[in-house]
């Protein structure tokens, strides 16, 4: 791999946030509303529950979490559809890179992405809520990279489509991630799903991530080998996600898509 | 750096896009790719640049099999630009050509866009977003892009398509000079006849798929017993195929 190739992909990505302020807003705005309306749920289940002892941390905790896992998956899929829009998808394909180093510049930029919209969010819950992420103390890293590695699996999913299905695939994109919340157990615990969905869900590696979140938070106890288990799923998601993108992308050179794809 | 085309063909489907042709493209030369909307002219410029795959036959650059050699190797060594393909509209013509500079593995990159953009006659509107440019800006950006690397082989698909005529004669010009000052192998597809007869070496037709005439512009107008290439070309566009 070419790094000064993975860093031209990724300056152009970066410039076309830097050139555009409304761009940079918009990456801290959806993070930042998200925390405030799950500050002010949580706050008002904290007077009804009789499960969590600390609401507003947990649910908050969670959302910071999974808006995490959100942006960067979006991240993925926004930097691919750009491309796509701006009708540059030739010229990208065209130069002399390779699929490894567009990856490798797509998931380093999708963390600044996600980062830029995660770290005011995170501030902002500290003196509002009284919710500080970093509570969660040094497993906070290995859940978010575990929610890294996911996230950019289900850019890379969204991707392939992209790369087999063309621009109307876009709307898969935004609904990939609403499509798996619900079995991955971000606000609740498993045992809230039916046992036939509960059996599904532990093969998402979100579970183990909240579950282990969760157990840290109200137990104050800290299950490495779940923690473990959720990257290792992971990573297990990613490999399948990067082999499912090579075959796109040589399925799309035999169905000549590759060439003048645009909106 | 030459190419070889051997019995490339490509089917989607129930539809043979390109037919078994075969060319050369000599070092150093420039070859005009004509025929009718459909005929397969992209098909075998998307072939040719890697982004889609033959289903039979072979691409030779430079003795090298396109599909079967380092792809990043070979593609460093070519370029390419067309009107119906774009640059990021919200970069900077200067953002963009960094962007590629650095694709591209362009040492000196500085001092190659300062070239290229006093050349093109870009730098006026250098730190303008790309999207907000005229089409014959963009033209010359896009130009400037496909020229960034240098490249050995450059292809060409309707470079002057929708420029007004005083842009369409200056990149013209720009080509002409750029290629007997560099050495550059030209595959150029076109249905601007004039521009045909000025910039190619010799030219192929194509119809279905197919090859069905080729030779230098002199040789296939007399041929076909016509005054000029507009004439011959609607000749053949619209006659019956000419295998060759």
């Amino acid at each position: 791999m070419n790094l000064g190739k993975i860093y031209a992909l990724a300056l152009r990505h970066l410039y076309l946030i830097s050139n555009s302020l409304p761009r940079i807003i918009d990456l801290i705005y959806w993070p930042t509303v998200q925390i405030f309306l799950w500050g002010f749920i949580s706050k008002f289940f904290t007077l009804n529950s009789d499960y969590y002892s600390n609401t507003v941390g947990i649910i908050l905790t969670a959302a910071i979490l999974y808006d995490f896992l959100f942006r960067v998956s979006i991240s993925f899929n926004m930097m691919f559809l750009e491309e796509i829009w701006s009708r540059n998808f030739t010229n990208l394909f065209i130069a002399p890179i390779k699929l490894s180093e567009i990856i490798a510049s797509l998931t380093l930029t999708a963390i600044l992405r996600a980062l830029i919209g995660m770290v005011p969010a995170a501030i902002i819950a500290i003196p509002l809520f009284g919710v500080s992420v970093f509570e969660l103390g040094l497993p906070l890293l290995f859940l978010l990279l575990s929610l890294y590695l996911f996230g950019i699996t289900l850019g890379l999913l969204v991707t392939s489509g992209l790369l087999r299905f063309g621009p109307s695939f876009e709307n898969i994109a935004w609904a990939s991630l609403f499509f798996l919340a619900p079995l991955g157990c971000i606000y609740y615990p498993l045992d809230i799903l039916p046992l036939s969905l509960q059996f599904i869900a532990k093969g998402l590696p979100l579970v183990h991530i909240f579950e282990e979140m969760r157990n840290i938070l109200m137990n104050d106890v800290i299950n490495y080998f779940d923690i473990f288990k959720a990257i290792s799923i992971s990573i297990l998601y990613f490999v399948f996600g990067v082999i499912i993108f090579y075959v796109s992308f040589f399925g799309a050179k035999v169905r000549g898509t590759l060439i003048n794809m645009g909106e | 750096m030459f190419i070889q085309i051997k019995n490339l063909s490509k089917k989607y489907k129930d539809t043979l896009a390109v037919n078994s042709i075969n060319f050369t493209i000599e070092k150093n030369k420039t070859l005009g790719l004509l025929g009718p909307n459909g005929c397969g002219k992209t098909t075998s410029i998307g072939m040719m640049l890697g982004l889609i795959k033959p289903s039979s036959g072979e691409i030779l650059i430079d003795n090298k099999n396109l599909e079967t050699f380092k792809r990043d190797e070979i593609l460093s060594r070519i370029n390419f630009a067309s009107p119906y393909i774009e640059l990021p509209k919200k970069l900077t013509v200067r953002q963009n050509l960094e962007v590629y500079g650095r694709l591209y593995g362009i040492k000196d990159l500085e001092n190659r866009i300062e070239e290229i953009s006093k050349d093109l006659d870009i730098k006026n509107f250098f730190d303008r977003k790309t999207g907000e440019l005229s089409s014959g800006q963009k033209n010359r950006v896009s130009l400037a892009k496909s020229l960034i690397n240098k490249p050995e082989i450059l292809f060409l698909d309707e470079p002057t398509a929708s420029l007004d005529p005083d842009i369409g004669d200056f990149v013209r010009s720009y080509i002409q000079k750029y290629r007997s000052e560099n050495k550059v192998t030209v595959l150029l597809a076109s249905h601007n006849m004039n521009e045909v007869e000025r910039l190619c070496d010799s030219i192929i037709m194509m119809k279905n798929g197919k090859i069905i005439d080729r030779g230098t512009c002199k040789e296939i107008i007399k041929k076909h017993g016509r005054n000029n290439l507009e004439e011959t070309f609607l000749k053949l566009a619209r006659g019956k195929n000419e295998l060759r």
